[in-house]
């Protein structure tokens, strides 16, 4: 049996090739670790200084933390590096994917992920850096908020972590593609109807004439 | 000349109101026995300057609980609640600060630059009120230095000159805030002799450590 949010972590696998280099954020996009296809080779970088995030089973090293501050081990071929470096790699186009959560996306590919005003103000840390810097920027998020909201919309409206850069949203119900002429509905996931998602979604899409059921492996998928 | 010097003696060059940055990240290479001095010694209305807030009991956090930070420039401080309520409440100024543009500032602070150019925050609230600069097309922030008056620094291994070696993920700002404080302490967990450092493998030159304290 699989949950939604590694359905969408399974999903945001496939979009890696062999070299790349990636980021992966908090919350789902940490997962995404655990489904890269053993068959290519992905080095994940992480912001506070290192590429070649290892597994966090065994870590132990107290000078070796991953973004979240959790305890993580480097693999061979790794290597450590400081602050100004990591984001010369994050802003100077050399990381292939970064993949993030969202509180809000929108039709013109703008992401807002860092605050709530007045509520959470959690900081942007290197949210802002990373979606402007990576060649490509993956939402993964769960389709819809608490209480039924919707997330994909027309226009964000919170505070933006940047304009205009996201390129793909991977959700439990379905891929989008955020392209000039906006979004297109490039797959839906098993049990999803387009009647669902067209009612969780406020943003304006076309569905590409050859949508298709999103895929991830042989497990079960829960339905929606 | 040996640099060592007793964490008492470090104290001394902090007072009420100074601006201090402090290395690490979420706590990793903090370097927790001067953070603990500054506790003790209860300077106030103190400028922070760091990646983030850390934690309530870990980190720049230890000294937000305490109250005696007037202002933190930070990219970060979601794994702090004291940082937010303090926030709320006004006793504390938070200025947040993308991590990839702060440490650039730092490092500009540091290396005699007029400030950095960068994509990051345009067209977000990070953008109001800063000049922005057109490059062959594309549309920049011009961010300003930071500096402070004294860096407290975590280092793995020192030699008495200040030569420094950082390890793991722990290095993160702590090389950069070196190079922008007007005085700088590094807590060193091993403090070697001048010439057991190999000078390719020296991460930060001596030349920018006025201090170091013994860690643990």
């Amino acid at each position: 049996m699989m949950d939604n949010r590694t359905l969408i972590a399974k999903r945001v696998a496939q979009e890696f090739k062999n070299g790349d280099i990636v980021n992966l954020g908090i919350g789902i996009p940490t997962l995404v670790a655990d489904y890269i296809s053993r068959t290519i080779n992905v080095t994940l970088h992480s912001e506070n200084g290192f590429v070649g995030v290892g597994s966090a089973i065994h870590a132990e090293d107290s000078d070796l933390t991953n973004a979240g501050g959790q305890l993580t081990t480097i693999l061979a071929g790794g290597s450590t590096f400081d602050s100004a470096m990591s984001f010369a790699i994050i802003r100077g186009g050399h990381l292939d994917a970064t993949v993030l959560g969202a509180l809000e996306v929108d039709q013109e590919g703008n992401l807002a992920n860092w605050m709530v005003p007045n509520k959470i103000v959690p900081g942007m840390g290197g949210a802002m850096d990373l979606v402007v810097g990576a060649k490509r920027v993956i939402v993964a998020m769960e389709h819809v908020g608490k209480g039924g909201t919707r997330k994909i919309l027309k226009k964000c409206t919170l505070p933006l972590t940047a304009c205009r850069e996201v390129d793909l949203i991977i959700t439990d119900y379905c891929v989008f593609e955020v392209t000039e002429q906006g979004l297109i509905l490039k797959e839906l996931a098993p049990n999803v109807s387009l009647q669902t998602v067209r009612e969780f979604t406020e943003a304006d899409y076309s569905i590409s004439p050859d949508v298709k059921e999103m895929r991830v492996s042989d497990e079960v998928v829960l339905g929606c | 000349m040996s640099k060592v010097i007793s964490i008492d003696q470090a104290l001394d060059y902090a007072k009420d109101s100074s601006v201090i940055m402090i290395g690490g990240f979420l706590g990793t290479g903090t370097p927790e026995i001067l953070v603990d001095a500054l506790l003790s010694r209860g300077y106030k209305n103190l400028t922070i300057i760091g990646n983030d807030t850390g934690y309530p009991e870990r980190g720049i956090g230890k000294l937000i609980v305490n109250h005696q930070v007037r202002k933190a420039i930070v990219s970060h401080v979601g794994t702090n609640p004291e940082t937010g309520r303090q926030m709320h409440t006004k006793e504390l100024e938070v200025e947040l600060v993308p991590q990839g543009t702060l440490i650039e500032r730092i490092r500009s602070g540091g290396a005699g630059l007029g400030g950095v150019l960068t994509p990051t925050g345009v067209g977000t609230v990070i953008a109001e009120g800063k000049p922005t600069i057109t490059v062959e097309g594309r549309l920049f922030l011009l961010e300003k230095p930071l500096r402070a008056e004294i860096a407290f620094v975590k280092a793995d291994k020192a030699d008495t000159q200040g030569n420094l070696i950082f390890r793991r993920s722990a290095r993160n700002f702590n090389p950069i805030i070196a190079t922008a404080a007007d005085i700088v302490i590094v807590e060193v967990r091993n403090i070697l002799s001048v010439g057991e450092l190999d000078p390719d493998e020296i991460m930060l030159p001596g030349l920018f450590v006025d201090y170091l304290v013994q860690g643990e």
